[in-house]
């Protein structure tokens, strides 16, 4: 973990090199992981996603925010390949990936989790982390029947996930099932053993449903670490607070559209978000605030 | 009533040929449905296909018995390509289906008037084809103790099918307690974690259908070589349930399920047999009650309840966890 005194650095950056950019749809930004174009998907009549341009700066904490339906999880995706599009296409580190398979998209550093969270529950918590491990020689069939071969690793990738367990505050539940988890702490395993793949960018579908306030704070504390450690976060969140908290940039859908994006408070007071989006809950959760 | 024939012929087939048979046939099971979550209803398929290899390639085209166990490999593989491409793609409802359907129509193919010549039609095929097999066995006398009997061909079917029974068991064991056995039970849980965690879920669920098939090609092998004939209707959609009986009775997902729950499954299928025969006999059980000629049904009809009995008592098997089988797969 980073030391405290470090531990806003990469916000700075990340602040920083978002700071002159103009909040407008599809703006281009300093560094981006991510540029997508024309990304169109259509279920029958009704059109899900249809994104123009969009970029994703590196290194920050982007939020993807919107009303229900507007087509968030659709685009997440998309993106990660386990949804086709009808047209368009997108690069992720400059590498075309659109059409790539899903179990590439990850190999490659573009991890996600789930909205309804897919803990593997028939296996124990440390295996749903092994299993994330990468590059594991003992997955092939043909060294899998010789454990000498795979052993050490298996032994270091051991390690590694006892120290993030340690971090993510499982570790007491190791050798638990994972479906004995409590919800939050089903979220923090798939967050987990995401980090197991040692992405570049996770993907993080819905993180706060269903999780109680406590366990939410140090869900906050874990997605800002992930900033810290240089990894780029993307999230779809409904939780306004949540995401006026850690977000570094916000983007707005609405009916598949990009409607807005920029630094959240400038977003959160665009016309077009509130028409579209927050409307009068918006004045109540900033009551809250204040109270 | 003849206690120690009735102990003597129970113990020999809860030791037995068909308990072999079923054991390997349940151990690839095993593999496809605890491990993987793949729903095979064809698994008589993949025995069909081992046994007519031998006894076809044998009778009909001379080959040595050797060469037509290794085809049978090869064959069992080529079956399970063609169920594997275009359904592990899909649901695994689906693969049920397909497989279901191709197990019987193999079984169909086999007993068509179109190939009776080498295939042998309704009568199937009986030969010589395992002499290569049988000039080998150093047992000629048999066995015959008060508690375990067989003649000299079966003994020696006994001793080479349970070492083959525990090197099959030995590999499986150290497949499943791999990564890569670990990469097969996630994707039981959930294929698309297991997708996005990176792993090449449709190439591990192939693999998986293929150990699986060669396994249950063994099965095939033992029952024609066993039998030295093969007819088409004993490879029926019976077949491939009573495996998954057998399965289930074990515990699915235990390494040692299969051999336990087929151990059990033929004990009690001989021994309530032979139980009923002896009774009938000794006028225990009036003759209008139940006739010897309906000892045989009735047989299945007990075991069924026993296995009933046991599915609400422990429906974890033997071997199994209660609390693991308690816990929804997608609760």
């Amino acid at each position: 973990m980073p030391a405290p005194s470090q531990s806003n650095s990469r916000r700075d950056i990340a602040l920083a090199a978002l700071a002159g950019i103009t909040p407008t749809p599809g703006v281009s930004k300093p560094d981006p992981i991510i540029v997508a174009d024309n990304v169109l998907r259509k279920f029958g009549g009704l059109t899900a996603v249809n994104v123009g341009h969009l970029e994703i700066q590196r290194g920050a904490i982007t939020a993807l925010i919107g009303p229900n339906g507007a087509g968030k999880t659709t685009f997440f995706n998309l993106l990660t390949g386990f949804d086709q599009v009808d047209e368009g296409s997108w690069t992720f580190n400059g590498i075309k990936i659109s059409g790539t398979p899903p179990h590439k998209v990850a190999r490659m550093g573009m991890v996600r989790t789930f909205q309804l969270t897919k803990a593997l529950y028939r296996l124990t918590v440390i295996d749903n982390m092994l299993l994330a491990a990468t590059k594991q020689k003992g997955e092939s069939i043909l060294r899998a029947a010789l454990p000498f071969l795979w052993n050490a690793q298996e032994k270091a990738a051991t390690a590694r996930s006892e120290e993030l367990l340690t971090r993510f505050k499982l570790i007491d539940k190791r050798d638990d099932f994972a479906a004995a988890l409590s919800g939050g702490q089903r979220k923090l395993l798939e967050m987990a053993r995401a980090l197991m793949v040692e992405p570049e960018l996770v993907m993080l579908d819905e993180p706060m449903a269903g999780v109680n306030p406590a366990l939410k704070q140090s869900l906050l504390g874990h997605i800002k670490d992930l900033r810290e450690e240089g990894m780029t976060v993307l999230f779809v969140e409904h939780d306004m607070d949540m995401v006026r908290d850690i977000s570094d940039w916000v983007i707005v859908m609405a009916q598949g559209e990009i409607v807005a994006e920029g630094p959240p408070n400038v977003v959160m007071r665009d016309k077009a978000v509130i028409d579209a989006y927050l409307g009068a809950h918006h004045d109540s959760t900033l009551e809250q605030d204040r109270g | 009533m003849d206690f120690i024939f009735i102990a003597q012929q129970s113990f020999s087939a809860a030791l037995g040929v068909n308990t072999i048979i079923f054991a390997l046939a349940a151990i690839g099971l095993n593999m496809h449905f605890g491990y993987t979550g793949l729903l095979n209803f064809g698994q008589a398929g993949f025995l069909a296909v081992g046994a007519y290899s031998v006894a076809t390639l044998v009778v009909s085209f001379n080959f040595p018995l050797w060469a037509a166990l290794l085809a049978g490999i090869f064959n069992s593989i080529i079956l399970a390509l063609l169920l594997g491409l275009p359904t592990l793609r899909l649901r695994a409802d689906y693969l049920a289906i397909v497989t279901i359907a191709a197990a019987e129509i193999i079984r169909q193919i086999a007993r068509s008037a179109t190939f009776n010549k080498y295939l042998g039609g309704s009568d199937g095929i009986t030969g010589k084809f395992g002499k290569d097999f049988f000039d080998l066995n150093p047992f000629k006398d048999g066995l015959d103790t008060p508690f375990l009997r067989y003649n000299g061909n079966d003994l020696w079917v006994v001793v080479t099918g349970w070492a083959l029974v525990f090197v099959v068991l030995f590999v499986m064991w150290l497949l499943v307690r791999s990564p890569w056995g670990r990469v097969l039970k996630a994707i039981r849980e959930d294929e698309e974690a297991v997708r996005s965690l990176g792993k090449n879920v449709y190439l591990y669920k192939m693999q998986s259908l293929i150990i699986g098939g060669i396994v249950g090609s063994f099965a095939g092998f033992v029952y024609a070589l066993s039998r030295q004939s093969v007819q088409p209707d004993n490879y029926g959609t019976a077949l491939t349930f009573f495996a998954y009986t057998v399965l289930i009775l074990g515990g699915a997902a235990r390494v040692f399920a299969p051999i336990a729950g087929s151990i059990i499954f033929w004990f009690l299928l001989v021994f309530i047999e032979q139980m009923l025969r002896e009774a009938v006999g000794a006028g225990y059980i009036p003759e209008w009650l139940i006739g010897v000629n309906q000892v045989g049904q009735i047989r299945f009809m007990l075991v069924g309840l026993g296995l009933m009995l046991l599915m609400i008592f422990r429906p974890q098997g033997i071997f199994g966890d209660r609390k693991e089988l308690a816990l929804d797969a997608r609760a």
